[in-house]
C-alpha cells in the first residue's frame, strides 16, 4: 500500500482532506477514497496543512462543496484543482 | 475482539452502578460556594461544586436549575451529598429530589446560621459521609449498567475522518449489548440536521428532534449579529481546516455510527425508555453539554477532539480522544486513547473502536483519566434567560 496523502470521504466528494504534516506546490498526491476504497491521484497547486482541504475539480462561484457525500457550503470565489479550500474560498448556507 | 461482558464499579441503592465514588458538596446558589469550599477543604476526600447561578430564576430556567441540582446528586458516581443553600425552601427541594435515590443527603441553609456555624455542621456530617463511602468497594456489575455520553470539542477535520467515526464504532458494537448512550449539541447538527432527523427510531423521534433543532436555530437567528463565522466553526475549528458549520455537522455526526436515537431529551433529562441511544437538546460547549448529560444519569463520558479540548467534570470521568498527530505530540498529557494511526491507514476504525472499548473499561474499573488527574471538574450550569 502506498503512502495516502489525502483522503476522501465518499465518491461523490469534489474535496480532499490532507493527512500528513502537508503537502507542497506541485506534489503529486495519492487520495484513499474511504467509502470505495479507491485510489486516486492529484498534483496540488498549493502548500496545503495537515487537516485542510484540497479541490478534487474545477469549481465556479456558487458550485456546492460535496464532503461525507453532503453539502457542506457554496463556493464565493472559482477554485481550480489542486487548490486549497476554506473560508477564503468557501461559506456556509446557513446562518 | 471479545468484548468484556463486565466492569468494577459500585452499586448504589437505586440498582444504577457508579464508575466513581464521589463525596459532593453541592450549593444551591452561587453565594453557597464560599461555604461549600470551606467544608470540601475540611473533609478531605470530598469535592464542591461551585457554580454561578441559582439566585431569583424562574419558569423553564429554573426548573433546569433543579433538574440538574438533583440529577447531579442522583448520579451513579456519587456515593453522598451535601447540600448546601442561603434558604431552606430550595435546599430542601433539591434534598427530597436526591434522596428518591435511597443515596445519603443532607441539606443545610446559611441564613440565621451565617457561614461559620454551617461549614461546621455540614462539616461533621460530610466526614461521616467520607468515612461511610470509604468502605465502598467495586463489585463486578454488567456492562450494561454503563451511560455513556458523548460529545466532541476543538474538533478539526481529523475529528470527522477518525476520532468521530471512531466513538461510532463503539456504539454500533455496545449498543447491542444494552447499554445507555446520549449525544448532544443541537447547534452543531446544522447543516445535518434533516440527515440526523432521519435517524430517530421511530416518527415520534425524528419529529421531536426537528422541532427541537428549529427551536434552536430560531433562537440562534434571532440572536446572531453577523454569520456566527467567530463561533462557529470556532477560530480553532478553522485553524484545523474545518471551514463551515455543516461540515463541522456532518463530522459530529459520524459519533452516532449506524445507531438510531429512540427519544430526545431536555436538556439534563433522565432518560426513562430503557437501553439504547437518546439525543438531548444541549448547547455545543463542551462544559455545558457535559455537565447537562452527567446531570441526567450518565456515568462515563467519551470526548474525541482534534485540536485538543481539555474539558473534564467533577462526577464524570470524560475520556479524551483524538486521531491528530500533532496534538498527540504537542499535549499528549490530555490524550487517553490516541487513534491517530487511523490517518497513516495503520489502523483501521475497528481497530480504533476496540481501543476504545479499552480505554473505556480501564476508566471505568477506576483508572484515572487525563482529565481528573490535571484536576479538570468542570461543572457550569446553562442558563436559558435572565433571572428576574
Amino acid at each position: 500500500m502506498s503512502k495516502t496523502d489525502i483522503i476522501i470521504h465518499d465518491e461523490k466528494d469534489n474535496v480532499g482532506v490532507v493527512v500528513i504534516d502537508k503537502i507542497t506546490p506541485n506534489q503529486d498526491c495519492s487520495c484513499w477514497v474511504m467509502e470505495n476504497d479507491k485510489t486516486v491521484n492529484i498534483q496540488s497547486i498549493n502548500e496545503i496543512q495537515l487537516g485542510h482541504k484540497i479541490a478534487m475539480v474545477d469549481l465556479s462561484e456558487g458550485d456546492t462543496i460535496l464532503k461525507y457525500g453532503h453539502d457542506i457550503g457554496k463556493v464565493v470565489k472559482a477554485i481550480k484543482k489542486g487548490e486549497h479550500v476554506h473560508v477564503h474560498n468557501v461559506k456556509t448556507k446557513k446562518w | 475482539m471479545e468484548i468484556p461482558k463486565s466492569f468494577l464499579g459500585y452499586k448504589r441503592e437505586n440498582n444504577r452502578a457508579g464508575t466513581r465514588n464521589h463525596v459532593i458538596i453541592l450549593p444551591v446558589d452561587d453565594i453557597s460556594n464560599a461555604c461549600a469550599e470551606a467544608v470540601a477543604n475540611n473533609i478531605k476526600g470530598t469535592i464542591a461544586l461551585p457554580h454561578s447561578y441559582g439566585r431569583l430564576q424562574f419558569g423553564a430556567d429554573l426548573e433546569l436549575h433543579f433538574r440538574t441540582m438533583i440529577g447531579t446528586g442522583s448520579n451513579p458516581n456519587v456515593a453522598a451529598v451535601i447540600v448546601i443553600g442561603i434558604e431552606p425552601k430550595w435546599t430542601k427541594k433539591i434534598v427530597d429530589g436526591i434522596a428518591k435515590t435511597g443515596k445519603p443527603v443532607e441539606g443545610f441553609h446559611i441564613e440565621r446560621t451565617g457561614d461559620i456555624g454551617t461549614v461546621m455542621k455540614a462539616s461533621k456530617k460530610a466526614q461521616e459521609f467520607v468515612m461511610w463511602a470509604s468502605e465502598k468497594q467495586r463489585e463486578e456489575c454488567p456492562l450494561s449498567d454503563l451511560w455513556i455520553s458523548v460529545k466532541c470539542g476543538e474538533s478539526d477535520t481529523t475529528s470527522g475522518l477518525a476520532a468521530n467515526p471512531t466513538v461510532g464504532n463503539l456504539m454500533d458494537k455496545l449498543e447491542p449489548l444494552g447499554v445507555h448512550l446520549c449525544f448532544g449539541e443541537t447547534s452543531e447538527l446544522t447543516g445535518a440536521e434533516t440527515v440526523c432527523a432521519k435517524r430517530g427510531a421511530t416518527p415520534e423521534a425524528s419529529e421531536k428532534f426537528m422541532k427541537t433543532w428549529n427551536s434552536y436555530n430560531d433562537f440562534i437567528l434571532k440572536e446572531a449579529t453577523d454569520d456566527l463565522s467567530e463561533s462557529q466553526p470556532t477560530a480553532g475549528n478553522i485553524a484545523g481546516g474545518l471551514t463551515t458549520i455543516e461540515e463541522k455537522a456532518f463530522g459530529n455526526f459520524q459519533k452516532i455510527g449506524s445507531c438510531k436515537f429512540i427519544d430526545v431529551l431536555e436538556p439534563a433529562e433522565e432518560p426513562t425508555k430503557g437501553k439504547g441511544l437518546y439525543f438531548m437538546d444541549t448547547s455545543s460547549a463542551a462544559a455545558e453539554c457535559v455537565t447537562l448529560q452527567a446531570a441526567a444519569g450518565f456515568n462515563i463520558h467519551l470526548f474525541p477532539t482534534g485540536q485538543g479540548n481539555i474539558v473534564g467534570n467533577p462526577i464524570e470521568p470524560v475520556i479524551k480522544l483524538t486521531a491528530n498527530p500533532l496534538t498527540v505530540k504537542g499535549m499528549g498529557e490530555h490524550i487517553d486513547c490516541d487513534v491517530s494511526k487511523i490517518l497513516t491507514r495503520e489502523m483501521n476504525m475497528s481497530q480504533a473502536g476496540d481501543e476504545l472499548i479499552k480505554s473505556t473499561i480501564k476508566v471505568a474499573n477506576g483508572r484515572l483519566t487525563c482529565a481528573e488527574a490535571l484536576g479538570h471538574k468542570e461543572f457550569v450550569m446553562t442558563k436559558l434567560y435572565r433571572s428576574a
